[in-house]
């Protein structure tokens, strides 16, 4: 049984309807949470190319999440970062079998619109393009098509479950092969998630409503929350990994499956490093199985990463305080 | 479980949702799909969730893509549709019957889910939805296009566990 804190059920994107004789229900939190929780355990691949997204699904990738340009292209590319070309989107579609996710901006009703109707799996509200809507993010219960969002604490990611996201991944900081600020936001959201167990386990009730006022979301999602003492829905990470060995550390500290960004397609080995990354994150809990994922990797082949203090700009910051 | 020694021990196995191909190919590093499919042939029970329903057919070929390479344990003479009623948005929740194992009611979670397309005639067809096979066993063997471990009905479980303690016998 899935846990459905936070559902509503009145939402838009809840369709009844007749197939044949039988009447049917479309996009109720069961479909769009139990999607997500069919990617478990799973490496989610960014891909801009046909070519690639083969390459990952040969590799063993759960799902491929398209984009224009990955995010350290974005980066350098600087300028206003959109969702990708719908024509390669379908191109995609019609040539793996696995679910392909894509990025719309945060708040952008419209790309989102756009992205449901091209018939994508999962669409992720996405800080690596340019925000659309500073103070908004999507009222995803509109939309039968599932959302995934990033977090960077508790607060934000209840926050967006609230909104409607059936999935949740860290932010990390995109584009940048560097793992730390996805290391740090899933030890957050852990703390956090312990620490609201534990009142919970109190119960000391006025604390809760407290945590809820200072979370900024309703009561009755974070008492459900602390009673399950996890999210309610799966939690990814994502955000700076490169390697097997990141892939391994993130699913070591609970989280359920990983996306890969920049640090497949812009390592000079990708194909090997696809297969590795898999590979170490099904097999996390045996090091001895990540030490030969990690050695199919060349080091020299890896993305040469970033500072994240040195960085202008922090993607993970966006959408944020909303 | 994730190795063939893991599945030496077992006296029933469920392979759950999850993706079909990731699942073969991850099996097939650890050889652990060649001793599953020993374990089946020597009466183990298996209950087979869509892509694990996918994992135990002959043949499979995805509505749009085609025919697919995967890696699968041809242990249910059937031919498998993947992703047979539709992309992720055209997943849906449904009532079905298994009048045939007793089960008249059952709450249905169709993730784009699959299909049986052709069924050998040794193969029992539990349960079609739009026309479309959705359930099926034969033996031992049990494969589902729904998703029962997403549900609080436990009614499939239960016949299964049931299988198993038969098989024990």
């Amino acid at each position: 049984m899935l846990p459905l804190a936070g559902e509503r059920k009145d939402a838009k994107g809840i369709v009844s309807e007749q197939s044949d004789a039988n009447e049917i229900i479309r996009g109720s939190s069961t479909l769009k949470r139990g999607f997500a929780h069919m990617l478990k355990n799973g490496v989610v691949m960014d891909v801009t190319t046909v070519e690639q997204a083969q390459i990952a699904e040969e590799a063993g990738a759960v799902s491929v999440m398209v984009l224009d340009k990955l995010p350290s292209d974005v980066r350098k590319a600087g300028g206003v970062a959109r969702t990708a070309s719908i024509r390669i989107i379908q191109d995609i579609m019609d040539s793996v079998t696995i679910p392909v996710m894509a990025k719309c901006r945060i708040g952008h009703v419209y790309e989102a619109k756009v992205l449901r109707e091209t018939d994508v799996d999962m669409i992720d509200e996405s800080e690596v393009l340019t925000p659309a809507d500073e103070h908004h993010h999507i009222w995803k219960w509109d939309f039968t098509t599932p959302f995934v969002n990033g977090a960077r604490s508790l607060a934000e990611a209840l926050r967006r479950i609230e909104e409607g996201a059936a999935m949740i991944r860290t932010k990390g900081e995109p584009g940048t092969g560097n793992v730390a600020e996805a290391i740090t936001h899933i030890k957050k959201v852990n703390d956090e998630l312990r620490a609201i167990k534990a009142i919970y386990d109190s119960g000391d009730h006025q604390d809760l409503v407290r945590m809820a006022r200072e979370f900024k979301v309703s009561y009755d999602i974070v008492e459900e929350t602390a009673k399950l003492g996890r999210l309610p829905v799966v939690n990814f990470a994502a955000g700076g990994i490169a390697t097997p060995a990141d892939a391994a550390y993130l699913m070591s500290l609970g989280c359920d499956g990983i996306f890969v960004g920049s640090g497949i397609f812009n390592a000079n080995d990708a194909k090997e490093r696809a297969r590795a990354i898999v590979l170490a994150t099904t097999f996390w809990d045996e090091p001895e199985k990540v030490k030969e994922a990690q050695k199919m990797i060349d080091e020299r082949q890896s993305m040469l990463g970033l500072d994240v203090n040195t960085l202008e700009l922090k993607m993970q910051e966006r959408g944020g305080t909303s | 479980m994730k190795t063939a020694d893991d599945v030496e021990k077992l006296d029933g196995l469920i392979i759950p949702g999850g993706e079909s191909t990731t699942i073969g190919q991850l099996s097939l590093v650890n050889s652990s799909l060649r001793v599953i499919k020993e374990k089946i042939d020597g009466g183990m029970p298996i209950l087979g969730i869509c892509a694990g329903m996918i994992l135990l057919s002959k043949t499979a070929a995805d509505r749009v893509v085609g025919k697919t390479n995967q890696p699968l344990l041809d242990s249910l003479d059937v031919k498998l549709e993947r992703n047979s009623f539709g992309r992720q948005r055209e997943s849906f929740e449904a009532e079905i019957a298994m009048d045939s194992i007793n089960i008249p009611k059952f709450h249905g979670i169709f993730i784009r889910a699959p299909s049986v397309s052709e069924a050998n005639s040794d193969v029992e067809v539990l349960a079609k939805f739009n026309e479309k096979i959705v359930a099926v066993k034969k033996g031992n063997i049990i494969g589902t296009a729904f998703h029962p471990e997403l549900t609080s009905d436990v009614s499939l479980h239960k016949y299964f566990v049931n299988l198993v303690k038969e098989s024990k016998n």
